[in-house]
């Protein structure tokens, strides 16, 4: 890529303070995202993918690096980047259009305006006839919509998405995929979407970065060389196993240390 | 359109079946005491049959003013509910707010709430008279805690998710209370408030028996003192009806509030 970068990760180490003593999450993260680029970060459980994203969702302060957006160095949550979380976050009291619309009314739009507005990206995530219906009435993969037309209509530079389609099985994540790919494509959004799910991360990105299990290092980027448009059906192609199968190459030993870390820790607990 | 309306038909159904079945029980119930009483298995001295109580309404209504009484328990109950809402509630965000005075005082309130501050009405006697006001405040006081507990409860408790959601669309922090935490919170704190209503109205009745002044409560005293059982059991009735008002009134409230829970 080129473009001048749109987001910029320098360096960054995150050590927290436990009772076991210090504890470094991430150490050293840097890496760049173009305008319009979906990059992934894929790594074990425990790598620190998650204070990755809340770092760069500026929900986490006191860490060492850097992280700027156009240029500008990041103090706190940015209106550039939209958060898209693993939990479900519709609001249970809000209708989907009301959920929608939350970001407009916060920005002091005009309530015909918002309504008007939020009714599009509730089209764009395929809700439509949904508006009126409360979150409880959806299902799991609906609701996650929802969060993301949320996120939408906020109209961020950057969307930043935290494993999104993790507690959905895995026909509904590949179809959500397609429409966060077709979304991807018809806005140009710059994405970063942060997974343990390989199939999720090559289906959907341009360069996906490989992390080390704890501290999360870079193990690797890789760059997807799959044409575009995509939709799922390219996870039946020889070049997309390809691309899993190398990506699982070098997370394999990761994701095995974690396992024997894992266990290693309930061992100890149990003995205790 | 067949299908539209049969879907209706079976909504109205699934909605009519379990209200109809809980008037069924209740009608089971009152006959089963009146048999029971009749064929003296219960003492009919200590409890009268359901239709000796059901005989004496007109004659409350008639001779005791029961319609008077029963509004003025409802002022005081709804003065009581009014106070200890804004009141409660206020605290219980002051809490939230400021963990110091939190940690000073959660241990206190929760002791609070089991303490027996009816036993504490000479006092308000004293400070606001043989009044409604007494009475109210009485109310008021005991039935503080629970909401001021199940305020604090509701707004630590708001999934930390959304909270997070509000800081990424960076709300300030009143935004953050106004259009978060509170409304997750307002479920458990209708929990506090409904809890609350049952404190207070077992206060202001208990209060009224005591002090033998107006409302439901006087009125208990006086007929239980003249052994009229048949209206002692009908002015309770009466004191039943005020709490089942209040009950729907705050379920309306707190739909209205808090859709799609």
């Amino acid at each position: 890529m080129s473009a001048e970068p749109l987001l910029v990760v320098d360096n960054i180490v995150k050590r927290f303070e436990t009772p076991e003593g210090t504890l470094t999450a991430v150490e050293g993260i840097s890496f760049n995202v173009a305008p319009g680029e979906f990059v992934a970060v894929i790594g074990p459980s425990g790598c620190g993918k998650s204070t990755l994203f809340n770092i760069i969702g500026g929900l986490l302060d006191e860490y060492e690096g850097q992280v700027s957006v156009a240029g500008e160095t990041l103090r706190g949550p940015h209106p550039s980047i939209g958060m898209i979380f693993q939990e479900e976050s519709t609001f249970p009291w809000r209708t989907v259009i009301d959920n929608v619309a939350f970001p407009l009314e916060i920005a002091g739009m005009a309530k015909a305006e918002r309504l008007e507005k939020a009714r599009h990206f509730v089209e764009l995530v395929g809700l439509d006839g949904f508006e009126r219906r409360y979150p409880s009435e959806l299902s799991g993969g609906m609701r996650q919509r929802v969060s993301m037309a949320r996120t939408l209509a906020s109209q961020p530079k950057i969307l930043l998405m935290d494993e999104p389609f993790a507690a959905l099985d895995e026909q509904t994540r590949l179809l959500l995929g397609d429409k966060v790919l077709q979304i991807q494509q018809d806005l140009k959004q710059t994405t970063l979407l942060i997974t343990h799910n390989l199939t999720e991360a090559v289906q959907l990105s341009d360069r996906i970065l490989v992390m080390t299990y704890r501290p999360g290092r870079t193990k690797r980027m890789v760059e997807i060389k799959l044409p575009r448009p995509r939709s799922s059906e390219i996870v039946g192609s020889d070049a997309f196993g390809h691309y899993v199968a190398q990506i699982w190459s070098d997370l394999r030993e990761e994701a095995s240390k974690g396992l024997k870390d894992d266990e290693a820790r309930r061992g100890g607990a149990r003995r205790a | 359109m067949t299908t539209g309306a049969a879907t209706r038909r079976r909504l109205v159904w699934q909605q009519l079946v379990p209200i109809a079945f809980g008037v069924a029980c209740l009608i089971a119930v009152i006959a089963l005491l009146e048999v029971l009483i009749r064929a003296g298995v219960i003492n009919r001295f200590i409890v009268p049959t359901p239709l000796d109580i059901a005989g004496s309404f007109g004659r409350l209504i008639r001779e005791e003013h029961v319609g008077e009484r029963f509004l003025l328990t409802c002022y005081e109950a709804l003065g009581a509910s009014l106070l200890l809402t804004v009141f409660g509630i206020a605290f219980g965000v002051l809490l939230h707010r400021l963990r110091l005075v939190r940690l000073a005082t959660e241990t206190w309130i929760a002791a609070m709430a089991s303490a027996p501050l009816v036993l504490m009405y000479p006092l308000f006697l004293v400070i606001f008279g043989r009044s409604a006001l007494t009475i109210i405040m009485m109310g008021f006081v005991s039935a503080l805690p629970p909401v001021i507990l199940k305020t604090l409860e509701g707004l630590s408790s708001t999934r930390p998710v959304l909270i997070n959601v509000g800081r990424s669309f960076k709300l300030t922090p009143s935004q953050l209370y106004w259009k978060i935490l509170f409304p997750s919170a307002l479920p458990t704190i209708f929990v506090g408030v409904r809890l609350g209503m049952i404190f207070a109205l077992i206060n202001i009745v208990g209060v009224e028996f005591l002090i033998n002044f107006g409302g439901l409560g006087q009125l208990v005293n006086e007929l239980s003192e003249r052994y009229d059982l048949p209206g002692t059991y009908a002015a309770i009735c009466f004191v039943i009806l005020v709490s089942v008002v209040f009950f729907v009134v705050t379920e309306r409230i707190e739909k209205w509030l808090r859709p799609g829970a």
